[in-house]
């Protein structure tokens, strides 16, 4: 009995986690990349190399959709970046002013669309937004704007869009919270230092604090570009599998599921579901580096 | 600290501004759930008014009764949700325990192995997934659901816990010891009660994405018996489009358990995120 002898306690504590985790994910996902590398011949398997992704980029039937929903996905992203954060900011810095009555009550409100599903979301909006039931272009008559109308859902050109701002509207309590929280923890000294050298209001949030909450802001937009780049529920729901109108909201998770589950005429094929869910894996995995490698190291964090 | 503090004017525009997103994040639940207790014409003459004697029905409400089975969506979202969490709460903690506890060969390794997971979506390995579930015969089970949660759920619960496992006394656990304890002893009676806030953090994390998600039931459990809420409203309201009475209806529903968790939960949630469990 030296202290050689394993610790099978540690053994026992550490295996049920790191089983599971290593059974239903780890292994998953590398298997998931392994299976890119093959093709169903005559009911088997066979090992065909990089051939999925030649013919994922090569292939125009292939690549134009691949290209339009990446480039989709980019847009979705910008648009959360564009609306979703700044406004998440704005919101926080206005609850975190001290002397703001009713803080609670607005932060609980506002959060109130994260916890609904993508399925309520996407149905409530789609309804909202119908020319049928005719609330948004009533609302747009009473102010005067009637014109501005369309069935934004139904026109290529606005969908992806009115998704990506509906999204927004589901998801602005994240950044709303993390910033709120981030600008809650600068110690007041600091404000008051700022307050006696004279810098005082707009200035004193763009050159005091913005500085020290770009650390959160960092996470958040790594948070933002994962979750955006494995989005499929909110388009499944509000624009079917199909992501009409003419593939103009497809994005990546969309275009994996059809590729791999099949839709309509076509049939399911795992092997090139594989190859795409492989690609998305690449992109995440460069988000994910860019952000730990770049932006993290970069950005100098204040201890209080 | 700054002029906005003395000036009562701000104050108002910013109580403006919240007001005015407040209704806006409001305004869709509130309309789908007013027109849910409406009659159909009634729902399409005047969509903003609140229903009233004339125009209440529950006619939405008995469709979805009849045609949907809620009850055992319900019953499965609940299922799974719950069982998820005690397992991700208790290897979760348990991991976090051995890590944040015991100096081993490979204690750093095995964070960051299972720290790679808080960034890495489970979704991409979904097409090995299905192929690994289809081969255990776990497809179309709430169990397959409850796997695949769990290993989504173990990277932040681990990373989470183990930061405040690390801040319980040495005095207390080496007490414990002297007094004989064995270590899972000291695990569950000393350890476990102390970091019970955390945990409550970490549930409160995963109840929701857990409770809402519609991609792993869609491909691992759309059997009619192991429908969750999630999609087995999607599918209703599918089904059902041109009733609206009954999608509205269907709709209230889903939202109804969440406001509910919500309502129980949100101090908590919001405490969660505030402190800092996630930078």
């Amino acid at each position: 009995m030296g202290s050689s002898r394993i610790k099978w306690h540690i053994v026992v504590f550490l295996a049920p986690a790191v089983l599971v985790y290593s059974a239903v994910m780890v292994f998953p996902l590398f298997n998931t990349l392994r299976l890119a590398l093959y093709t169903e011949v005559d009911q088997s398997r066979v090992f065909v190399g990089l051939d999925n992704f030649r013919t994922l980029f090569g292939d125009p039937l292939w690549s134009d959709a691949f290209w339009n929903a990446l480039g989709n996905n980019f847009w979705f992203f910008f648009i959360h970046m564009l609306v979703q954060n700044p406004i998440g900011i704005v919101l926080a810095a206005m609850l975190s002013h001290p002397r703001l009555r009713f803080a609670a009550f607005y932060r609980s409100a506002i959060f109130i669309p994260t916890i609904l599903s993508f399925v309520i979301v996407g149905f409530a909006w789609k309804l909202i937004l119908s020319p049928i039931w005719g609330i948004a272009p009533d609302m747009l008559s009473a102010i005067g704007l009637k014109s501005l109308y369309a069935p934004w859902l139904g026109k290529e050109e606005y969908a992806l869009t009115t998704l990506a701002l509906v999204s927004v509207w589901q998801f602005i309590g994240i950044p709303m919270m993390l910033i709120y929280a981030a600008l809650l923890s600068i110690p007041e000294e600091i404000l008051e230092a700022a307050e006696v050298e004279g810098i005082t209001g707009l200035a004193a949030f763009w050159k005091i604090k913005l500085p020290l909450i770009l650390p959160s802001i960092g996470i958040i937009s790594i948070l933002t570009f994962v979750g955006n780049f494995n989005a499929f529920d909110l388009i499944y729901a509000a624009q079917g599998a199909l992501a009409g109108p003419d593939f103009s909201t497809d994005i990546l998770g969309t275009f994996m599921y059809r590729t791999f589950f099949g839709f309509q005429l076509q049939l399911g094929d795992p092997h090139m579901g594989s190859a795409i869910a492989t690609g998305m894996f690449f992109i995440i995995l460069a988000g994910v580096c860019m952000y730990l490698f770049l932006i993290q190291t970069r950005i100098r964090r204040y201890q209080f | 600290m700054n002029k906005a503090r003395r000036n009562p004017f701000n104050i108002a525009a910013m109580h403006g501004a919240l007001i005015l997103y407040t209704l806006i994040a409001l305004f869709p639940v509130f309309v789908i759930v007013i027109n849910s207790f409406k009659s159909r014409k009634a729902i399409f003459r005047e969509p903003l008014a609140l229903p009233d004697a004339d125009t209440f029905s529950m006619i939405g409400y008995q469709t979805v009764m009849k045609q949907g089975d809620f009850f055992l969506y319900f019953q499965n979202s609940m299922i799974v949700t719950v069982a998820s969490l005690f397992f991700i709460l208790l290897f979760g903690a348990m991991a976090a325990f051995a890590l944040s506890e015991y100096r081993f060969k490979g204690n750093t390794l095995m964070g960051l192995y299972l720290a790679l997971g808080i960034m890495i979506p489970i979704r991409i390995g979904t097409v090995a997934i299905l192929d690994m579930m289809v081969a255990t015969g776990l497809v179309n089970s709430l169990m397959a659901l409850i796997l695949v949660y769990t290993a989504q759920g173990l990277p932040l619960a681990v990373f989470i816990l183990s930061e405040f496992m690390r801040q319980v006394s040495d005095d207390l656990k080496n007490a414990g010891r002297i007094d004989g304890l064995s270590e899972y002893t000291i695990f569950f009676r000393l350890v476990l009660p102390l970091v019970r806030p955390a945990m409550a953090t970490v549930a409160v994390f995963n109840m929701i994405p857990i409770w809402n998600d519609l991609w792993f039931p869609l491909i691992l459990a759309p059997a009619e018996e192991t429908k969750t809420l999630t999609l087995g409203s999607q599918v209703f309201i599918g089904q059902f489009v041109t009733d609206w009475n009954a999608v509205l209806s269907a709709l209230s529903m889903a939202i109804l358990p969440v406001m509910v968790l919500y309502v129980i939960f949100s101090r908590q949630l919001i405490r969660g995120i505030t402190s800092g469990a996630v930078k």
